[in-house]
């Protein structure tokens, strides 16, 4: 038997598309096809039991399903918002700084560093009621007599996630928009103040315009793993309290272990899925319509 | 005159403003990990102390005696752990990169049919949430029986890290010019030769940063590993820092300590690919 000659370009893709076949799709599948049964882990043989959309029927009908959901894309909203800012804000900073970049841009590049475990941990921590440094240093500043409970006030804890999501994904954009105005050459923003546009017209007009693509490759990258959000959560609050921060991924956990039905678990897990997707898949767009557009200006 | 001086008075201003600004941004990210690092060397006593203790007034490693004392305080088996972490993170992070180097390589330098289209489905197979990939992979995993191996944790990071590190490789493998391979080429060598003799060694520092994170992705990873490993013979770091919350009680101290521990390593690594990996990551935008 002789094997079909392939190309060098798919021999070389094979073992790549062979792993993610076997790890990622294959098990996709798989619990796509789980999704449609009442599969419990206690009952074995439920797997082989086919019950149509009724897991998708009663997850879209479950009130809770919605505000996990709900909650999960106006969290990610405002921490994607107030990453971009805070990034730009500080590689500007940076930027500007005219002795010790070098040590700024490492600096900056700490949280990074931090698995999102360890950021989860920290910011419990630094967020406890009694002993978190946070309620401390209010305490000592006078700012307030009493302790404020972070994490165990529903609002305030979803703040204090956001809070740790925003320090911990900042730098992602503050390293690659300070890339960005690196290698931006400085003829045009010169020209434009030459011809009397204003501080602010000249970063509209002309810086902003050529950062956009880095915006969008920290976007890109960030949208690549939002669900590490879970992880953040998962130690910071666990859903909690009484589910007043409890995410899309969160819930999809709790069903899956602690209820045991995998079944109804996986449906919701594809409506996750579903989320990132459609989020990686616009901001691969983006990025691509934006390194179109400056190549055609240059 | 007056122009001038008030001029110079806004333009200081300015200045100053800046520099607050800066020191403010840099006390926020630094300050936390500070924290940490302080708590993990102050008795107990000293963290629940209330009013607070500013001022540390008794520093000591008891901490992380404790935790590398073997099963003393707490009887974590941070060794165990560790070595897991080192295991998993390493051997993942090499097939990762023999795998990512064939496919960087491929979408650097071939043109073949639907090559943009592949690319995003790499990707796409990156963005799928942890959790909702440890449903299926639990599934299939306690069938076949490898739950709580090493086995099973390589073969998952392997192919979380095959995407990402293929979009690095693929650009830095674009940055080396194309006619450096040709000539050598041309010069007799085969494209093998001229592949390990040229392109690899200047591609090499971009590679090797390519490398690094993808072992700091094994090692900070939490929700796919906290559901399919179960005990000493599989749990990661991330995973063994959960041992010091009980109900109701944390274990503050040596959970900052062991905090400390994972990330001395991870800080180490990235300063070292700090420089590479931007110019990676950004250079299709910049050459398109």
């Amino acid at each position: 038997m002789k094997l079909p000659k392939l190309s060098a370009p798919t021999l070389l893709l094979l073992p790549a598309i062979i792993v993610l076949a076997a790890v990622i799709v294959l098990p996709l599948l798989f619990s796509l096809y789980s999704s449609f049964t009442p599969f419990r882990l206690t009952k074995p043989e439920s797997i082989w039991v086919f019950i149509g959309f009724r897991n998708y029927v009663s997850v879209l009908t479950n009130y809770e399903f919605w505000t996990a959901f709900g909650r999960t894309v106006v969290l990610l909203t405002i921490a994607l918002n107030a990453e971009m800012f805070l990034g730009l804000g500080l590689a500007m900073l940076v930027n500007k700084a005219t002795r010790g970049q070098r040590i700024l841009r490492t600096l900056m590049m700490f949280p990074m560093m931090f698995s999102p475990v360890l950021v989860g941990f920290q910011f419990k921590f630094l967020f406890n009621d009694n002993i978190g440094f946070v309620n401390n240093a209010l305490q000592s500043l006078g700012v307030t007599t009493s302790a404020i409970p972070w994490l165990i006030d529903g609002n305030l804890a979803l703040f204090s996630i956001i809070v740790a999501e925003v320090w911990s994904s900042t730098s992602v954009f503050a390293i690659l928009i300070l890339a960005g105005l690196l290698a931006m050459p400085q003829e045009p923003v010169e020209a434009a103040r030459v011809d009397g546009c204003t501080p602010w017209q000249t970063f509209r007009y002309v810086t902003w315009p050529y950062l956009m693509p880095f915006a969008f490759i920290a976007m890109t990258i960030r949208s690549l793993d939002v669900a590490r959000a879970y992880d953040i959560v998962k130690i910071m609050t666990d859903g909690g309290p009484a589910k007043r921060t409890e995410l899309l991924w969160t819930l999809v956990g709790r069903t899956a272990y602690s209820d045991a039905r995998m079944g109804l678990a996986n449906a919701m897990a594809y409506i996750a899925i579903l989320l990132s997707i459609l989020f990686t898949v616009y901001f691969f767009r983006k990025l691509a319509a934006a390194r179109q557009q400056i190549g055609a200006e240059w | 005159m007056d122009h001038n001086s008030s001029h110079r008075l806004k333009r200081r201003g300015l200045k100053v403003l800046h520099l607050v600004g800066l020191f403010l941004a840099m006390l926020v990210i630094c300050l936390p990990g500070l924290w940490i690092v302080l708590s993990s060397l102050r008795p107990t006593v000293e963290i629940m102390a209330k009013p607070p203790v500013w001022i540390p007034r008794d520093i000591s490693l008891d901490a992380y005696r404790a935790m590398f004392g073997g099963a003393g305080q707490g009887g974590i088996p941070v060794w165990e752990y560790f070595r897991n972490s080192l295991i998993i993170s390493i051997t993942s992070t090499i097939i990762a990169l023999i795998i990512g180097m064939a496919g960087g390589y491929a979408f650097a330098r071939f043109k073949f049919k639907g090559k943009s289209g592949v690319f995003l489905g790499f990707m796409l197979t990156r963005a799928v949430p942890g959790i909702a990939l440890s449903l299926p992979l639990f599934m299939i995993f306690a069938r076949v029986g490898v739950i709580d191996t090493h086995f099973a944790m390589i073969l998952i990071y392997v192919a979380l890290n095959v995407p990402f590190t293929i979009w690095l490789i693929d650009g830095f493998f674009r940055q080396v010019p194309k006619d450096l391979a040709e000539a050598a080429q041309i010069d007799g060598c085969t494209r093998w030769q001229a592949f390990w003799q040229v392109e690899f060694p200047l591609a090499g520092p971009g590679i090797a940063s390519a490398g690094i994170f993808a072992f700091l992705t094994s090692w900070n990873e939490y929700a796919l590993a906290s559901q399919i490993t179960r005990s000493v013979n599989s749990k990661t770091l991330p995973v063994g820092l959960l041992d010091y919350t009980s109900e109701f009680t944390i274990d503050w101290r040596g959970m900052c300590a062991l905090a400390v521990v994972m990330i001395i390593p991870a800080l180490t690594l990235t300063f070292i690919i700090q420089k590479h990996l931007v110019s990676g990551l950004t250079f299709g935008a910049v050459k398109g």
